[in-house]
């Protein structure tokens, strides 16, 4: 059976394809002057270099963190490259007419196309490919409603009073040693606002790709939901199969006004690397959204891809009656790491978090949970429920459980629940018996491992994460 | 229909099913019985092929194709079907999406056209109800916190769904209540064709009384000791194993 399952890990990546883009490429290193000509390249104002600069100053002083579960050859910042972007970017397209076809290509290989009569109704896609923003759909349309969508460099120039006063609010320029770079040296993502008392009326949808070798991709996402509004954003991230690991940096803030609602799912796919732990994508990603009064954050991940994830969506729920939420899957095999999980910081009273987590172990993989539930003096009466299940596949995988919880208010609640099981030999024999092969079998008595997860997702991405499931389950099982 | 010779079956090392020989003509229906431990779901093991279950020696074929060279899951679209002597849970995954896929994969395998969803849910609805399920354990997990009785009318239920060609009950009737070993045997009666054939599994005489069997075989140390017709299954309730094992004795005795 485990060599079985050994063999399933085999598997192809699908999105690993290079397309062949010529492109304006920096050369690798990083100092103040990197720094001073991405943001030439952007052509920004001087209050966000300056912004950069101080980031960049405080990132210097920072030691690299190293208390996650996490084994991997410390990066060598100097050797790397921090900007690149298709000479085809050089002049914006001013419509999609104008969009190289080669890129128009890459994205309808993954799958999403990007003329917009093609589209799934109701979707809106920005789209990042290395350093720049391709393109964002449906912009216009979705302004007649005053919402606001589109690459954050374009909302630095279009919308200043509103990034001046957010970008950094939430995650602090000093918050931690990967969120300090990417204040430095960010180069694209997307900005959404959506106005007081609005029902964003599409899902929003960024999509990453990575794409250049030898690149970083750092990229910033702000979204503010004024006071009762109310956004489901989506976010989806695929590299090429490469030897060498690349490092992804982001950072996401999410500003949640009082009685306003964003739920923020993410499918990550980046590649994973070979089953020896060759390649991959680093995935170093800090994103927080604070909750004012009766506000709700809610995070949903589908992690099945990178070689090291590190990365804890969390709340700072301020506002009274504020709720914050987390649902994760996270799937490990071969080599991969994973170090994920959430933070719930509970300030205000009579605040609620829930934490559902769902690790899925394969191969010689770690997978770890690693969660911080923070009852903070004013939260009276808050209450919190930690669910965490570990699934292993296979018998030289880990699955580990570090959850923390700091109470300074004796009327907060916080329960904790922990489950490991296996897939057993008792399911795939029944599944097999039924006529079920095995790799079908494992994909099922997976897919309800993670049944309370995907039922948070929106409906077509749902589908698409038990297809990635599946996919990356292939080969599994002998 | 199903053809053992000689079989010999070890699990853990340890040696099971000695010399077994049985044959199973089509539309038949043949009974085990024997002690615990001799080694009956050990027998239902070896046959669909369940990791951890050598065959040293011997054969089994169904419909002349050899069982012993395919994959657990090529067994069962072949048409062997096992009702486990004690069902797993499933946790998360729905009954009608487990059902579903079963079935879907066994259709492929028999080139037999795809249910669409609308199909399915009527033939499944109509099995859920004649093993006097609610309709609501479609819905639930897999056996997940089903009681004893409730796992083995949904096991029926799979064999219902699943048509096979030879079904393995491995002790169905255990754990049920009056009505529901009712519910069983007619479920099990109901797909009596002529043609699908039964290895029935079982401690009691009660349940043949509503399934009549054409074949009574008593197994014990991983063999069958004796064969006979129903009248066997009256006697062993009567007179329970030891009466077998004296009479063997006493057979030996003579011999010598
Ligand atoms: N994995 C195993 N390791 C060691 N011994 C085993 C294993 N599986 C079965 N056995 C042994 O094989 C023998 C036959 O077991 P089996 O389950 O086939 O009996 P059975 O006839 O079905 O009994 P019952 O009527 O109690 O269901 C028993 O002695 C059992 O302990
Ligand atoms: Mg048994």
């Amino acid at each position: 059976m485990t060599e079985q399952l050994d063999e399933a890990l085999a598997r192809e990546y699908e999105a690993g394809f290079v397309s062949d883009i010529e492109s304006r490429t920096f050369e690798p290193g990083l100092d103040e002057n990197i720094v001073r000509r991405i943001s030439a390249m952007k052509d920004e104002p001087q209050w966000m270099l300056d912004w950069r600069l101080k980031a960049f100053a405080l990132w210097k002083e920072m030691p690299e963190p190293d208390w996650a579960h996490i084994q991997y050859d410390k990066m060598d910042f100097q050797s790397i490259s921090y900007y690149s972007a298709p000479k085809s970017m050089d002049e914006r397209p001013k419509s999609l007419d104008e969009v190289d076809p080669e890129l128009l290509r890459t994205y309808e290989k993954l799958g999403i196309p990007l003329i917009e009569q093609q589209q799934l109704a109701g979707i809106a896609v920005d789209v990042v490919f290395d350093s720049v923003s391709v393109v964002t759909t449906f912009r216009e349309k979705l302004l007649e409603q005053g919402v606001i969508f589109c690459p954050i460099s374009d909302a630095i120039k279009e919308h200043p009073e509103l990034v001046k006063k957010y970008l950094g609010s939430v995650v602090s320029q000093k918050d931690n040693f990967f969120a300090a770079l990417n204040c430095a040296v960010f180069t694209d993502g997307s900005f959404v606002y959506i106005p007081k008392g609005t029902r964003c009326p599409m899902e929003l949808s960024t999509y990453f790709r990575i794409n250049e070798l030898n690149t970083g991709q750092f990229e910033r996402t702000l979204i503010i939901a004024d006071e009762g509004s109310h956004v489901s954003y989506l976010e989806g991230c695929t590299a090429p199969q490469r030897d060498e690991n690349q490092l992804h940096a982001a950072v996401v803030e999410l500003v949640c006004l009082d009685d306003a609602e964003i739920k923020y799912s993410t499918v990550q796919n980046w590649y994973p690397g070979d089953e020896n732990g060759k390649g991959g994508i680093y995935n170093f990603v800090t994103k927080r959204g604070i909750c004012h009064t009766n506000a709700k954050i809610s995070w949903t991940q589908v992690e099945t891809g990178s070689a090291v994830t590190w990365k804890y969506p969390s709340c700072i729920l301020k506002g009274d009656n504020s709720i914050g939420e987390f649902y994760s899957v996270a799937l490990t095999r071969g080599a991969q790491q994973a170090d994920t999980g959430t933070k719930m910081i509970h300030l205000g009273k009579g605040t609620r978090s829930t934490i559902i987590s769902k690790g899925i172990s394969a191969g010689k993989s770690n997978n770890t949970y690693r969660g911080l539930v923070h009852m903070g003096k004013g939260a009276k009466g808050a209450r919190n429920f930690t669910q965490c299940d570990s699934l292993l596949i296979g018998d030289q995988c880990g699955a580990h459980t570090f959850p923390y919880v700091e109470s300074r208010n004796p009327t907060a609640i916080v329960e904790h629940e922990a489950t490991t099981s296996k897939v057993s030999d008792d399911q795939m024999f029944l599944c097999r018996q039924r006529g079920l092969d095995p790799e079908k079998a494992v994909s099922m008595i997976v897919n309800g491992f993670c049944k309370e997860v995907f039922k948070e997702l929106p409906m077509e991405f749902a589908v698409e994460a038990g297809k990635l499931l599946e996919i990356s389950l292939e080969g599994s099982v002998g | 229909m199903l053809e053992i010779k000689n079989l010999q079956a070890s699990v853990a090392d340890k040696q099971i099913i000695n010399n077994l020989d049985l044959k199973i003509n089509p539309g038949e229906v043949h009974a085990i019985m024997g002690p615990n431990g001799a080694g009956k779901s050990t027998l239902s093991y070896a046959l669909t092929g369940r990791d951890g279950y050598e065959i040293s020696q011997g054969s089994a074929t169904l419909d002349g194709e050899d069982l012993l060279e395919m994959e657990v899951e090529e067994r069962a679209t072949a048409g062997l079907f096992l009702a486990f002597q004690y069902p797993v849970e499933i946790p998360g995954v729905s009954n009608m999406e487990f059902l579903k896929a079963s079935v879907d994969a066994q259709r492929a395998a028999r080139s037999l056209e795809k249910y669409s969803s609308s199909e399915f849910l009527k033939v499944a609805k109509a099995a859920c109800k004649q093993v006097n399920l609610p309709l609501s354990f479609l819905k639930r997990g897999v056996n997940e916190g089903f009681s004893g009785g409730e796992k083995k009318r949904n096991e029926i239920m799979q064999m219902i769904l699943l048509q096979p060609k030879l079904a393995i009950l491995d002790e169905s009737d255990s754990g049920l209540d009056i009505d529901a070993l009712k519910v069983v045997a007619d479920g099990i009666n109901s797909q009596r064709d002529g043609k699908r054939s039964f290895l029935v599994i079982t401690h009691y005489q009660r349940l043949l009384d509503y399934i009549k069997p054409d074949f009574v075989h008593v197994l014990a140390d991983g063999k069958i000791v004796k064969s006979g017709g129903p009248e066997l299954a009256l006697e062993l309730e009567a007179h329970g194993y030891s009466w077998l094992e004296s009479y063997d004795r006493n057979a030996e005795d003579e011999s010598e």
